[in-house]
């Protein structure tokens, strides 16, 4: 069985799991951390979404063997000095979330998003957080809350 | 849904990759991007004895210009290619291709190389390929060769590669200074599988016109539309031509009918999205 | 109370704990260790008789630990309860056939799911293939396959209920009309599926944790067909559950399997279904096909209407169906006055998957149909649909409304809502631009749509599936009932928690609980803290408990207002107690217990939980210790269905109405929607914010019933639509960017804060109305919608024949 070697949300993290084991399930069973969910396992649902080297990937179609060597970024890894990320802060002002289920998928899905286009408009937002499906929310509150949040990462002038 | 036992490999150099294929004698899987791949994984609907994964082969991902071509080695991300300045400024048909192909955080991980070899018919990269004329290069342990997509596609999700053979590299001829280009898509929500997809560049020499078309999902391959091509080139790019043009677009494709649509919708949508490309392409290019 | 928190859009306590990964959903905190796996060995043939099953290979794989076939569940199990006389046998996996594709027939217990995935492969089943049949109508030919040879027929359930007279509406009428619709198999899909850990302890206990939502009536149910005492059946459900808009209602049969399997395992035991599982056999709404007719004068009045239902609810019928035809009995109606309606309902068993309750469970079929036949009504006397709506409508001095069919209307102003929609579209302006793109050839069309919203279902309304001879029986127990129960309570250091088991699966009930909480007894809400999970051994429920049928709105939120209120009479009582003045003297005002004018000592929640818990000889004799109080509410209005088969299937009513305006691409056939208003009436908004999260979700999973989603099958009955992407749950980029929500308050005067529920909302709606909107625009071409989901391929269709037709 070979030993996979990361680093999860900054800090170095290891295990050992068979080549098979999907990165989504070694993340919540061998590490624990439980903030990234399983939707579909085919990769359309969005909800296992995690940056791998910076990059919004889902997690479901990665095998854990795969991220040897690879930097992961979780949703439990957003938070900063015990303060929530602007995105998140975000998310609670504008009712981005109901059941939460998708919510990690969709924050990390928008932080990639922001950063890639730190100034999006509606429809560019619609466009990139229609990679992660959300059945409560009919998206009007999480397009509301990526909005706000570019304008909150945006640095001032 | 999870995967049935397969042994792993994640060997460093081309060579050690097609060694494996050439030791499973077939019963291997090269796994690039895994966009395709780990979901029949997953349903275990592909149940190979091994896989190779090729994300260990830093030499399978570049862009190189050479020789009045771009060169993509095979693993080259879908999301580099978008981003890239050389395939905004050399192949902007590829560029707005891309934005099609499925959502950013697939395009992290998918592959041009993954695209092509998976050969699905409603995908965008084919269509491209087959627009623009270009070929891809295979190594196997007897060599390599390169194929242009005639070659190539055999039918849905078989391509004529051998099953040790590794697609190593795509190869494009850069698109004229000057070209149009469109790439139309219709599709039942933003980021599907193309019910229909047209690719389309033209440029102009003088009163010469060169106009190149293909299209996804209209058949069990991407089609080149020459017929159609020679309409624009015989009678230039007016609205009477192009209006023609699409109706021939429509009666050359043989689609088939799925779960979401209809032939006959299908091969209504390729005159459609013919048009739309075409008038698009005309604006953006210039003498 | 000086701070009022109801009504405010107060930010969620929840959120903090989603936003960071440290929800708590089933599969997130192992209970118990040692903790293995199960995996379901499901059908590929849609209907076959089991011949026989080879487990000794899958025994022997690795790292298994039990494996169990139909034989098991046959022998030690019962079959489950069901609301109909005809002898189905529903058990939670296949005994004799198989009547779907997918239906569980093994259940693989292994160290983990990779493993158990494994052996589930080599359980060998041998069936013998019999034709399948999937079209209800078909299903009760007589040459049709039968499913369930003890039945003899597909027919699960037949009713035939008149209301007025019917005959005599129709024999008057000045105009008749007939059409026949089909409503499509679709369901909710929450983003987590369902999940179950079951265990048994030494003493005979089964503890089963899962993510399901109520309604409690499925506890006893499950409990009798293990054989077990229903004290010894523990359901306990997880704080959080992601999203089941009445899916979750029907994960009771994999209860029973798990518990089954945990069994015979003597380990704990883990299911989570996967998504391809999810799909193929799950829950659904059924598909169904509806005859219609309507008797009408020429002024638009409507005198009767006939429903002729067929409702293809799968392989088995299950509870808590037929609510599929008869959890609306109390709206029928709908908003409109008329008072002579025949209702021949049919359920129809076909080898397709089962079905339950989905959001607008029996709603989204009947306003689809309802408020197509009144815009075909307008149409035919030439008049505009609205105006024809507008002549039908229950007038406001009408309420309390005692429809025909058993409901009662509890409040509204429905011509008010109307009016409001139909301003906010500029409905007039919506019309002259309609004129103007009809004159350049373009396909614009405006749909309206009405609809009486009903929460809290009665339980008793599943009795109207029986014939009333059989209720008239004396050995029959009728049934009736909707409450909810909360306790809150006050630790020594005046800290307030309330207590619920209501199983929210997003609605943001800790947070509206803290609110009407804050209010009741003048603190804020982050001075409440709230615990909602649900534990049979715990907490205070009964059948009806469970958050469905937009319940916690008008029931969870009064139970929780009543414990408050008897809460703050005992701090009234203690505290005028301590002030040695009688308690009409004093008051509860900003926080504390107060004189009632002029001053004196006041004490805080906080004072006298300090003195309440330290020194009880400060209580008045006779009080008890302690400062707690618990709630039971329940409607007065649920009652059993009575001899004429009238019933009130709901306790509290709302209303919606709908505008939406249209545009069907003249290339493509595909629906661009440009205007999208929706005024409610819900009664008192508790939370503005959540509210209106509940319209836009609820709106949406309308629209993909309505244009995406379909769970398909072959003639053969294999299906068709088993992945995500076959099955098209719509994007951000599909959904309506901008819906024009209206309130109109019509407080409830059932409930002690007047709410009324709103989490199906919508869904009930937007079929209706795009459907509405989509045939105004396609009349000029002579079309009309009957059917859905309206794809861009089928309307295609719909109009080169019509065109082809001209």
């Amino acid at each position: 069985m070979p030993d996979v070697r990361l680093t999860v949300n900054g800090a170095p993290r290891e295990g050992r799991c068979e080549p098979r084991k999907l990165l989504v399930d070694f993340l919540r069973e061998d590490l624990e951390l439980t903030g990234t969910h399983v939707g579909c396992e085919h990769g359309i649902c969005g909800a296992c979404t995690v940056l791998v080297n910076g990059e919004a990937a889902r997690s479901c179609l990665m095998l854990a063997v795969q991220a040897d060597g690879a930097e992961i970024t979780t949703v439990e890894g957003l938070m900063r000095d015990g303060r929530l990320h602007p995105l998140q802060e975000a998310f609670r002002e504008h009712h981005g979330l109901q059941c939460g289920f998708c919510t990690p998928g969709m924050l990390l899905t928008a932080l990639d998003l922001l950063r890639v286009n730190p100034t999006p408009t509606e429809d560019e937002v619609r466009e990139g957080i229609s990679a992660v499906l959300c059945r409560c929310t009919g998206y009007h509150g999480i397009v509301k809350a990526v909005r706000a949040a570019a304008v909150a990462l945006t640095p001032a002038r | 849904m999870k995967p049935a036992k397969f042994e792993y490999h994640a060997p460093s150099t081309l060579d050690e990759a097609i060694a494996l294929l050439v030791r499973y004698g077939g019963d291997a899987k090269l796994l690039a991007g895994g966009q395709s791949l780990v979901p029949l994984l997953n349903f275990r609907l592909a149940r190979p004895a091994a896989l190779v994964d090729l994300n260990r082969i830093r030499s399978l991902a570049y862009i190189r210009e050479h020789d009045g071509q771009v060169r993509l080695g095979a693993m080259t991300r879908q999301r580099t290619i978008e981003f890239s300045p050389v395939v905004a400024r050399r192949l902007p048909l590829l560029r707005e291709a891309t934005r099609w192909v499925g959502h950013l955080p697939i395009r992290s991980r998918g592959t041009i190389g993954g695209s092509i070899a998976h050969a699905d018919p409603s995908a965008e990269y084919p269509a491209v390929l087959t627009a623009l004329e270009g070929e891809i290069v295979a190594r196997g342990p007897k060599g390599e060769r390169t194929l242009a997509p005639a070659a190539l596609f055999e039918t849905y999700l078989t391509t004529t590669l051998a099953a040790d053979e590794v697609l190593t590299e795509v190869r494009l001829p850069a698109m004229p200074e000057g070209a149009g280009w469109a790439f139309e898509e219709f599709a039942r929500r933003h980021g599907d599988f193309a019910i229909v997809g047209v690719a389309a560049a033209l440029w102009r020499d003088g009163a010469r016109v060169t106009a190149r078309l293909a299209t996804a999902g209209a058949a069990a391959t991407p089609q080149r539309l020459r017929a159609c091509e020679e309409i624009l080139e015989r009678d230039g790019l007016g609205d009477t031509a192009i209006a023609a043009a699409a109706r021939r677009a429509s009666e050359l494709v043989e689609p088939d009918s799925d779960l979401h649509a209809s032939a006959d919708y299908r091969r209504h949508l390729v005159g459609v999205l013919t048009e739309r490309a075409l008038r698009r392409a005309r604006e953006t290019a210039r003498a | 109370m000086s701070d009022r928190w109801i009504g405010k859009s107060v930010r969620r306590v929840e959120d903090f704990r989603l936003l960071t990964g440290r929800g708590a959903f089933i599969d997130d905190h192992p209970p118990v260790g040692n903790i293995h796996q199960a995996a379901i060995v499901r059908s590929r043939y849609a209907h076959a008789r089991i011949v026989g099953y080879d487990v000794t290979r899958a025994r022997a794989a690795e790292g298994v630990v039990a494996v169990i076939t139909g034989e098991h569940v046959a022998k030690e199990t019962r079959p489950f309860a069901v609301g109909v006389t005809t002898p189905v046998h529903y058990y939670c996996a296949a005994t004799d056939k198989v009547r779907f594709v997918g239906e569980p027939v093994a259940v693989v217990v292994a160290r983990d799911r990779y493993l158990a995935e494994d052996a589930a492969e080599l359980v060998e089943v041998e069936y013998e293939p019999l034709p399948a049949v999937i079209d209800p109508e078909k299903a009760l030919e007589p040459d049709a396959p039968v499913l369930h040879d003890k039945v003899g027929t597909n027919l699960a359930g037949h009713r035939r209920l008149v209301y007025g007279d019917p005959e005599r509406a129709f024999r008057e009428a000045e105009v008749v009309l007939r059409e026949r619709f089909r409503f499509p198999k679709y369901g909710s899909t929450p983003i987590e599926t369902y999940g179950i850990i079951a265990r048994w302890e030494l003493d005979g206990v089964c503890t089963v944790w899962s993510n399901f939502m109520g309604p409690f009536i499925m506890h006893p149910l499950t409990a009798r067909v293990l054989g077990l005492a229903e004290n010894k059946l523990r359901f306990i459900v997880p704080p959080d559950i992601g999203g089941s808009f009445g899916i979750k209602s029907s994960i009771y049969p994999y209860i029973a399997l798990i518990a089954l399997a945990a069994k015979h395992a003597g380990v704990p035991v883990k299911w989570i279904e996967d998504r391809r599982e999810h799909l193929l056999a799950s829950s659904s709404g059924t598909d169904r096909v509806a005859y219609r007719e309507v008797a009408a004068k020429k002024d638009g009045t409507v005198l009767g209407m006939r429903f002729k239902w067929l409702d293809n609810v799968g392989g088995y019928i299950r509870s808590p169906e037929p609510g599929c035809s008869f959890r609306p009995t109390g709206n029928f109606v709908g908003p409109y006055r008329f008072q002579h309606l025949d209702v021949d309902a049919s359920v129809v068993m076909t080898n397709k998957s089962l079905t339950g309750p989905n959001r607008g469970y029996a709603c989204g079929h009947l306003y689809f149909e309802t408020e197509g036949m009144m815009d075909r009504l307008a149409e035919k006397l030439g008049l505009d649909p609205v105006e024809v709506r507008r002549r039908n409508l229950l007038r406001p001095e009408q309420f309390p409304y005692r429809t025909p069919t058993g409901g009662y209307y509890d409040s509204g102003d429905y011509p008010a809502a109307l009016d409001k929609a139909v301003h906010i579209a500029r409905y007039d302006e919506l019309r002259r631009e309609q004129a103007k793109a009809r004159a350049e050839g373009r396909w614009f069309g405006i749909g309206v749509a009405l609809a009486v919203d009903p929460s809290v279902s009665n339980m008793g309304y599943v009795a109207t599936a029986l014939d009333p001879q059989f209720r008239a029986k004396p050995e029959y127990l009728p049934k009736s009932g909707a409450v909810d129960a909360a306790t809150i309570k006050v630790d020594p250091l005046g800290r307030v928690t309330a207590i619920l088991g209501t199983t929210p699966q997003g609605q943001g009930h800790q947070t509206v609980v803290a609110q009407i909480v804050a209010d009741e007894l003048g603190l804020t809400p982050d001075d409440v803290t709230v615990v909602d999970e649900m534990d049979t051994f715990t907490r205070v429920w009964s059948i009806s408990s469970g958050t469905y049928s937009s319940r916690f709105g008008s029931v969870g939120t009064s139970a929780v207002a009543l414990a408050a209120r008897k809460l703050r009479a005992k701090l009234v009582d203690y505290a005028a107690h301590l002030m040695e003045r009688p308690a009409a003297e004093v008051e509860f005002r900003d926080g504390a217990v107060r004189p009632r004018g002029g001053t004196g000592p006041a004490y805080s929640v906080k004072d006298l939980a300090g003195r309440a818990h330290w020194n009880t000889e400060s209580l008045p004799e006779g009080m008890e210790p302690g400062l707690q109080a618990t709630a039971v509410f329940g409607f007065t209005v649920a009652r059993a269905v009575d001899a004429e088969d009238r019933v009130n299937s709901s306790n509290t009513y709302g209303f919606i109405a709908e505008v939406m305006a249209v545009e069907v691409d003249r290339q493509t056939a595909a629906i661009r929607i440009l205007k999208y208003v929706s005024v409610h009436d819900a009664g008192t908004i508790i939370n503005p914010m959540i509210a209106e999260g509940q319209i836009y979700g609820g709106a949406l999973h309308g629209l993909g019933g309505a244009l995406y989603e379909e769970l398909k099958y072959d003639d053969d009955g294999q299906f068709l639509t088993g992945t995500f992407m076959d099955y098209l749950v719509p994007t951000a980029t599909e959904a309506p960017k901008e819906i024009e929500i209206a309130h109109v308050v019509s407080p409830s005067p059932l409930t002690p804060l007047g709410s009324k529920g709103l989490g199906e909302s919508s869904s009930m709606t937007v079929p209706a109305v795009i459907a509405n909107a989509v045939s105004d625009a396609l009349a000029p071409l002579g079309l009309r919608i009957t059917e859905l989901p309206m794809t861009p391929s089928t309307l295609w269709h719909m109009i080169r024949d019509a065109r082809a037709t001209t």
